[in-house]
Formats: structure tokens, C-alpha cells, sequence
């Protein structure tokens, strides 16, 4: 291995402009001569539009436009898509009435952008939006999700508020496993709505180029090149070869930061309409209004077990609460991201899974990290460690008894795992975790009067997205491959485009660690270039720990294309048959002699172009690739929590996080664990911490940090983190990626560390202190107390 | 409009700004200083803390007006030229960073952290004193790996 190779921990190449405040993210740009956008949003949930009255805004001196969902209409602009076609049990496809980009007729959450105001400046553009009246009719408000299939209606096209009625697996079979069960656990779980979050807010800042006739739009994007597919091919604004999309430096996604918002949207439209660049930012209250919510799902979660605890079959039943529109991939996350996933780690001949998306109005929802194999992870560890607990069979025990222990394994419902070792990840983690210890840890804890519990979260998930062929199988409008371009330049030099986009992951080191271990150059003489479809010429981007596996293996499959091209020049110039060329640490060498030429001669002669017949080879040297995964990629992994409660206050300590994974191959230890140690504190968020909460007229109660519990720094532990490795057989580089792991697999180890601290299993997410000690309250243990 | 002079990473400026102008928005959009964030409108997330006369302040509450005459330090101000502050380098060294935009802020708060804590600051009091400061890629390990170690070199 080379010092900056595969499996070395490189610092950061991009933590220098980072550290130094040199970074170049969307609002720190400035255009001449522009304006500000500010929106004008729904103050009601759910309300009819009777009319909007802008003359008051358009006489301020400095007032460019006002503009609502009528000017965009009259230029045919929209709706806003959703990329994923799901159809019902009953074979009928969902129910999506359009998405408007800005309000038509009818507003259904709060927050709902209903006009835009663009003047000279910020300050401006909200004075004149206070001078704006529109006229609302107010209407009931949907906002519980088990009644709303008999509320008000959010469209009309859509009866009960249901978008689809969706099942996955065999339902017959299911019932006869449940029939001739020793044990049913059932649960009723509820997946609480999160609000991503990611620090620097959603930005925009568009330019028309009137003498070009060309958009340019910098934006706050993980995939700008869908980006301007969207708006270019469903939403009307411009062809894709008269609009660029710049996605700068990037200030964090989670999923977040995948869509096509309205307000880019505007902004681009607009920019040509008051003929000046057009800048907008959300504020923070505008983030939790109007960025894609997560989760929200109720369940019923039932396992069927015969004496020895061998998992007969598993069922759910689940509301998805999908919010005022279908988002743009919102279909696919309750769906083929999440009951794809209820085998977990165990062989389950027999599961079936109900799932139906219900509109209701409040924010839309869609993926955020994870993205439905949180929520099927949740329902599966809960699962197994309640009917442990239920059984009297050691946790750790069961989860072994029912592990799938050969591969290629095909589950029940779609998914076939290629790789795995369970039991190495389990005990790896009990090793480091001291399970063995936890019975006197919990008397310690006694002894001061503390409630000691530990859980466990055995996770899989399926990432990577994904074999094109497959998922358009499944519903998906677009193919998930990715692109990389390989440009050798004349010194020898390499620079990579790659349609993947770095928002925190470290592409810009990790991909060139790949190229150095592969090409045997320098470090410093790699650069990756992403995030401006001027210069890359497509790509998917990043989302779904999809970069590594998808991304670096389409690079790889380029530098192949390279070194195959350098072999004939070097044969050439080496006057030595192209069989006998052999490549390594950045030679060219002929077989069995000491002839050779170094990598950067190699590529000057590629450009001279004087040594070889261009009738036979090309001058230059440059390859793309477009890869296209074979299979998911099933990274899997045991998190073992250990949590101290304090009964009088229902305060939780995490005392201790183990979390052991296997990511296949690891490019880069350092920059991998700083992924799990996000994703945990995420899922901690989520378990304890985090809740979007609405109320009953439709308002978020939480929609400032002052309201939303964000995980703060004394919230956590120190993570004791390890990893096991069984090489992914599925890409060219054996890795199966770790953005989401930590985010998948966390929850529920925490939830089921603090029911077993407290002896009661009737404790929703998040466990804040208070739903802690009200659990407390019932619990046997503390009645056994008293 | 009223004229606001304060020195700002060592050199003297000044600008005729609204009275409303917030500091962060005199380093921002009059200096054109943008290592100094907003990630937030109440003061919670802390990506825009600057240090005021040695002291770390949150620029997005702080009027720029109240800072006449005063002292700022930014992000851009705080390695000695091409040489990193010791609190930088340790950041760098021990991965306390991905996005980034928090990071400026983070890094001035850790700074001011160690000047009142010094430099054996333990793990529990750098936890608690990152109570103003919000990250949501690092799950905050490694920047407290990164402010122990930068509180460390400072030191020496």
C-alpha cells in the first residue's frame, strides 16, 4: 500500500480552504448588479387562494417583481415531478396531483411558497412582501396521519388522501408462517418526522446571459446534473444545453439537498423575466418550513418465532405520511427503500409488508439519510429484541440463531445480498462493547441508584443505488449510474471529472487515493472536478452511499480504459509487442527487460503523438466511463448501546457506543469513521432528540433551534468504532459504502437500551426525559421498586 | 447611514452601513470576508462566531455599530500568514471537519475555549462549551479530538 493509497488515513486535500475560511459555498457569491428574492409563504396549513394583491409592493421604488404561481403558469413552467412511479396492490398507479412551484388556487402546508418579491435588496424584497395581501379562504387542516384517510381532502384527485395502497411479498404464505407460530411479538411503532438540517441553509443565485441565451444557476445541490435534467426536461425553464448548474462548495445534504426546490426553480425563471441576477437564501425558519422532511411512519410490526426462537415470518403494516405533495423521490422511500430491507440479518422465509402514502398538510417527504432502511431497521431490531426479552433468550443469542450465513442469499422480498459475515461483525462488537462486563456495570450503576441498559441494532441496508435495469423494474424515471472522466494531461498530471458531488464526504481525497494507488503518481498531481455540468459532462450525484461503489468504480473502469491506451503507446515507443507491456507504480515496462518509460513521458509522448501510428491509436489520452452497478452493495453492521437513566428525572446518559461495520473495502479509515460517527449522532438525534411536531392547526411547533433539539456535543459519547471486511463482489473496487450506516443502524440500539434500563417496552422516539420517566411510571420495574 | 470603523484581522476599515447592519453582515457583504457563516437566525448554531476585542462573540447578534473602535479576528485572520494557528492544524490533523460551514465557527469558538480554559482542557468541558456551536456531519468526536489537541500545541 502507498503512504496515500487505498487504506491510508490521507488527510484532506479540501480541509485547507475549509479551515481557512476560503471555502466558496453558494451565498458567498456576489454578481453585479444583483437582486434578492424573498417568498411569500402560506401562514395556513390548508386554504384556498381567492386572489393576491400585489400593487402596493410593485409601487416601491427598488421593487423588480412580483411574481406568483399564475405568471409561471402562463409561461408553462412546472409542476414539480416525482421521479418514482409506484403502483397499488390493485395494480393502479399512485395518485400525484402536480406539485405547483409557486401556489395555484389552493396552499396545502405552511410554508407553501404563494408569490416571490425580487428588489434591490433583502431588506426591500421583505418590506414590499408585508405589502402584499393575499386573500385566504381557510380550509381544515389535515394533520393527524391515522385519521387522515377520513379528513378533509388535501386534492381532490386523491380519495382518503392516499396516494397508493402498496404491498410487497406473499401474504398467504406470511399468515400460514404467523398460523403455526410458538411466539408473536407485535409492536406498534411510529417513526418520528425529522427535519434534516443540514448547517448552511438551501441557496440560489441564478443569471440569464441574454447574449448567450444561457441560464447559470449555482445552487446548494448533491446532484446538480439532475438538477438541470428536472428543470430542463419536466419543468420548462430552458434546454439542458442553455442552462448550466453550478453546485459550489456544499454546506452539508443528508438527502436534503437531492430535489428541485421552487425557489431555484423561480429564481432561474425569474432571472430572465427582471433581466438581473436573482439571489435568495433560506433562512433557518425557511429550512424547517420548506427542506424535504423524513420519516413520519406509523406501524404495526408483528414476528412469528417457533420454541427455539427461529423468525417464521415477519409482517408490517405502515401509514407513510407523504405531506401536501409528493416529493420528488418520496414515493420510492416507504417502498422499495425500506421493505426491501425487513429481513434485516436473518434468513425470513416468509414476510409481507402494507404500505399506504398519505397526503396530509404538512411539509413533503422524502429521503434523508438512510432513507427507508432507518425505518425498517427500526422495526426489525425493535422486533428481535423485544421477543428476545419476550422468549428469555439472550439478545445476542437470538440475533446468531437466526443469521443468514451463506452468500449470495436471495430474501423474500426483491433484495439478494452478495456478501456478509455476521457473526464476525457481532462479536467483534461484544468484544469491544465488554458484553461480558454489562451485569456488573449494571449493579455499579445500581448501587448510585442508576438504571444501566444495553442494546443492540444488528443493521443491513442496501446502497449504492443502483443497477439502472433493476430499479426502473421497480418504478424509477431515471437510470443510477455514474460517469468519470479520466483527462491525462501532457506533464502527466491527472485530473478527475466525476458526476458524484463532495458535501462533506472527502471525494476530493478519497478519489484520488484511488487514482494514486492505481497510476502510482504523486498525490498532489491528482484533481477532482465535480459540480458544474459545463465541465462534467453527466452524472447522478450523491446520495444513497452511492459515490464509492458507483461513483469511484465508474473511475476505475476509466483508469482501466487509460492504462489499456498507455499500453499501445508504450509499445510503441518501447518498440515491444503490446502483450508483453506490463504497468505498475507508474511504469511502463516491457516484460522480462529493463526497458521501460515513466508515466509522465508516457503521457507527454501520448500528446507529441510522433512515436505511433495514428491510423492505430489516437493522439492524447483521456477515457470515460459510464458504470452501471451489477447489484446493491449490502453494507451491514452491530451497534451496541449502553445508556445509565436516572429514575426521579428520566435523564439518559450514554454511557458507552460500540458500532462494528463492514463497508467492504475501505478507501480511507479516517474519513469512513467520521461517516459512522455523523450518522450515529443522527440517529441519536433521531432516538432521543429530534421530533417535527405539528399542532392540530397545522403550525411547526418546532421550526427554530430554539424549538428543534438539534444533537449538541454533550448529547454524545466518544464512539468506539470497528470494522470487519468481506470484499463486495458486485463492483470493481470491493467497497460497499458507509454514508448512511451509522444513521441506519442506531436508533433503535439506543431505544433498546434505555426499554431494557427501564423494564418497559412502551417508549416512542424521541425518549426525551420526560417520555423516559412517563414510561418509568408504568413500568414493572419501578412498581417492583415501590 | 452611519459610518462603522473597527479593525478587522488586523487592518483598519470602515464603512457607511444601515444602522441595522449586523456585524456578520459587515464582515460578509462590506469586506467581503465570507469564512464567517450563517447557519441560523436565534444564536443557536454558532457558524458565525468571530472574536470581538480576544472575546468570541456570535457576529449574527452583535450589531456592527456596537463595535465601533473594537477589535475583530475572523477566520481568514487567524493563521500567522501561510503558517496555520495551532488550532486549525488540529482540526486538519484530526479530521473535525467534513462540510465545512460550520467549521469556521467552530474553530474561533474552540480558540477562545482554550484561552479561558487552557490548554489541559478535559473532554466533558469542551464538550459542555460547544453547547452554542452545531454540527450535523461530525457527530462531534473528532472536533473534540481536534480542540484537545489544538489546545495541546497552543501550549507549546
Amino acid at each position: 500500500m502507498s503512504d496515500n493509497g487505498i487504506g491510508a488515513r490521507v488527510t484532506r486535500v479540501e480541509d485547507k480552504r475549509f479551515i481557512t475560511g476560503g471555502g466558496h459555498y453558494t451565498d458567498d457569491l456576489n454578481r453585479a448588479g444583483q437582486t434578492y428574492a424573498y417568498f411569500l409563504r402560506s401562514p395556513h396549513a390548508h386554504a384556498n387562494v381567492k386572489g393576491i394583491d400585489a400593487s402596493g409592493a410593485l409601487a416601491m421604488a427598488g421593487v423588480h417583481a412580483v411574481l406568483t404561481g399564475d405568471d409561471l403558469a402562463a409561461d408553462e413552467i412546472g409542476p414539480l415531478p416525482c421521479g418514482w412511479m409506484i403502483h397499488s396492490k390493485d395494480g393502479s398507479p399512485m395518485v400525484t396531483p402536480g406539485h405547483p412551484v409557486l401556489a395555484q388556487g389552493k396552499v396545502r402546508y405552511v410554508g407553501d411558497p404563494v408569490a416571490v418579491v425580487i428588489a434591490d435588496t433583502l431588506g426591500l424584497a421583505k418590506e414590499a412582501a408585508e405589502a402584499v395581501s393575499v386573500d385566504y379562504e381557510e380550509l381544515a387542516p389535515v394533520i393527524d396521519l391515522e385519521s387522515a384517510k377520513t379528513a378533509a381532502l388535501v386534492h381532490d384527485e386523491a380519495a382518503a388522501n392516499t396516494a397508493f395502497e402498496w404491498e410487497l411479498g406473499d401474504k398467504a404464505a406470511t399468515q400460514a408462517a404467523f398460523d403455526s407460530a410458538h411466539h408473536v411479538t407485535t409492536l406498534e411503532l411510529s417513526n418520528n418526522r425529522l427535519v434534516p438540517n443540514a448547517i448552511e441553509p438551501r441557496a440560489a443565485v441564478a443569471e440569464y446571459d441574454a447574449g448567450l441565451d444561457r441560464y447559470t444557476l449555482w445552487t446548494t445541490s448533491q446532484n446538480p446534473h439532475v438538477a438541470r435534467l428536472v428543470m430542463s426536461a419536466f419543468l420548462n425553464i430552458a434546454p439542458e444545453h442553455k442552462l448550466r448548474v453550478i453546485a459550489p462548495d456544499v454546506g452539508g445534504g443528508f438527502g436534503s439537498k437531492i430535489y428541485v426546490y421552487p425557489e431555484e426553480t423561480v429564481c432561474v425563471w425569474a432571472s430572465r423575466k427582471v433581466k438581473r441576477p436573482i439571489r435568495w437564501t433560506a433562512d433557518r425558519t425557511e429550512s424547517f418550513l420548506t427542506d424535504a422532511h423524513a420519516r413520519d411512519h406509523v406501524t404495526t410490526a408483528e414476528m412469528a418465532l417457533d420454541e427455539k426462537g427461529k423468525i417464521l415470518g415477519l409482517r408490517v403494516k405502515t401509514l407513510a405520511n407523504v405531506g401536501g405533495y409528493m416529493n420528488l423521490f418520496a414515493s420510492s422511500v416507504p417502498t422499495y427503500l425500506y421493505a426491501t430491507l425487513l429481513s434485516g440479518q436473518y434468513n425470513i422465509q416468509n414476510i409481507y409488508a402494507e404500505v399506504d402514502a398519505i397526503y396530509t398538510t404538512t411539509t413533503p417527504v422524502d429521503a434523508y439519510r438512510g432513507a427507508g432502511r432507518p425505518e425498517a431497521t427500526f422495526v426489525v431490531e425493535r422486533l428481535m429484541e423485544v421477543s428476545a426479552r419476550e422468549m428469555g433468550i439472550d439478545p445476542a443469542t437470538l440475533r446468531k440463531r437466526n443469521f443468514i450465513k451463506s452468500f449470495p442469499h436471495q430474501t423474500p422480498v426483491i433484495m439478494a445480498y452478495d456478501a456478509g459475515d455476521f457473526d464476525a461483525v457481532i462479536n467483534k462488537a461484544l468484544e469491544i462493547a465488554d458484553y461480558k462486563g454489562f451485569g456488573k456495570r449494571k449493579r455499579e450503576s445500581a448501587k448510585k441508584g442508576k438504571l444501566r441498559g444495553i442494546g443492540f441494532s444488528n443493521y443491513i441496508e442496501a446502497c449504492g443505488i443502483a443497477p439502472s435495469q433493476a430499479v426502473g423494474s421497480l418504478g424509477a424515471g431515471v437510470g443510477l449510474w455514474e460517469s468519470a472522466e479520466v483527462r491525462v494531461n501532457p506533464v502527466g498530471t491527472v485530473e478527475i471529472l466525476t458526476g458524484a458531488h463532495t458535501h462533506g464526504q472527502g471525494h476530493e481525497t478519497t478519489f484520488a487515493q484511488l487514482v494514486v494507488d492505481r497510476l502510482g503518481i504523486p498525490f498532489e498531481n491528482v484533481s477532482i472536478v465535480h459540480g458544474d455540468t459545463d465541465k462534467v459532462q453527466f452524472g447522478m450525484g450523491t446520495y444513497g452511499s452511492r459515490s464509492g461503489p458507483v461513483g469511484m468504480s465508474a473511475i476505475s473502469k476509466a483508469l482501466d480504459k487509460v492504462i489499456d491506451k498507455g499500453k499501445k503507446i508504450a509499445a510503441h515507443l518501447l518498440e515491444a509487442a503490446e502483450a508483453d507491456i506490463e504497468f505498475a507504480d507508474g511504469n511502463f515496462t516491457v516484460s522480462g527487460t529493463d526497458k521501460a518509460i515513466d508515466w509522465t513521458s508516457l503521457a507527454l509522448g501520448a500528446y507529441v503523438a510522433h512515436g505511433f501510428p495514428p491510423q492505430e491509436i489516437e493522439p492524447g489520452l483521456k477515457e470515460t466511463s459510464f458504470y452501471d452497478p451489477t447489484n446493491f452493495t449490502f453494507p451491514s453492521g452491530c451497534h451496541i448501546c449502553e445508556v445509565e437513566v436516572d429514575p426521579d428525572t428520566g435523564v439518559t446518559d450514554i454511557i458507552s457506543w460500540t458500532a462494528v461495520d463492514d463497508f467492504g473495502v475501505v478507501i480511507n479509515p479516517m474519513i469512513v469513521e467520521g461517516q459512522v460517527h455523523g450518522g450515529i449522532a443522527q440517529g441519536v438525534g433521531q432516538a432521543m432528540l429530534e421530533c417535527a411536531h405539528y399542532d392540530e392547526d397545522g403550525q411547526l411547533l418546532t421550526g427554530s433551534y430554539m424549538d428543534y433539539t438539534m444533537p449538541r456535543a454533550d448529547n454524545l459519547p466518544s464512539f468506539k468504532i470497528g470494522t470487519t471486511v468481506t470484499e463486495c463482489p458486485s463492483n470493481p473496487i470491493g467497497m460497499k459504502g458507509c454514508g448512511e450506516a451509522g444513521a441506519i443502524g442506531s436508533p433503535p440500539a439506543l431505544i433498546n437500551a434505555i426499554t431494557d434500563a427501564i423494564g418497559s417496552e412502551d417508549l416512542a422516539m424521541p425518549a426525551t426525559s420526560e417520555s423516559v420517566w412517563q414510561a418509568l411510571q408504568t413500568s414493572a420495574l419501578k412498581q417492583a421498586a415501590e | 447611514m452611519p459610518t462603522v470603523s473597527m479593525t478587522v484581522n488586523g487592518q483598519a476599515v470602515s464603512a457607511d452601513v444601515d444602522a441595522r447592519t449586523l456585524l456578520v453582515e459587515y464582515v460578509r457583504e462590506h469586506l467581503r470576508l465570507t469564512g464567517t457563516h450563517v447557519g441560523c437566525d436565534t444564536s443557536q448554531c454558532g457558524a458565525c462566531v468571530v472574536h470581538l476585542n480576544g472575546r468570541a462573540v456570535k457576529s449574527c447578534t452583535t450589531l456592527a455599530a456596537q463595535c465601533e473602535g473594537a477589535e475583530v479576528t475572523t477566520i481568514e485572520g487567524l493563521a500567522n500568514g501561510d503558517d496555520l494557528h495551532p488550532m486549525q492544524e488540529a482540526f486538519r490533523e484530526n479530521h473535525g471537519l467534513q462540510c465545512g460551514f460550520c467549521t469556521p465557527g467552530m474553530i474561533m469558538a474552540a480558540v477562545d475555549i482554550v484561552n479561558r480554559h487552557g490548554n489541559d482542557v478535559d473532554e466533558q468541558t469542551i464538550r459542555e462549551e460547544l453547547e452554542g456551536n452545531l454540527c450535523r456531519c461530525t457527530g462531534y468526536h473528532n472536533i473534540v479530538k481536534s480542540i484537545s489537541a489544538g489546545a495541546e500545541s497552543m501550549g507549546s
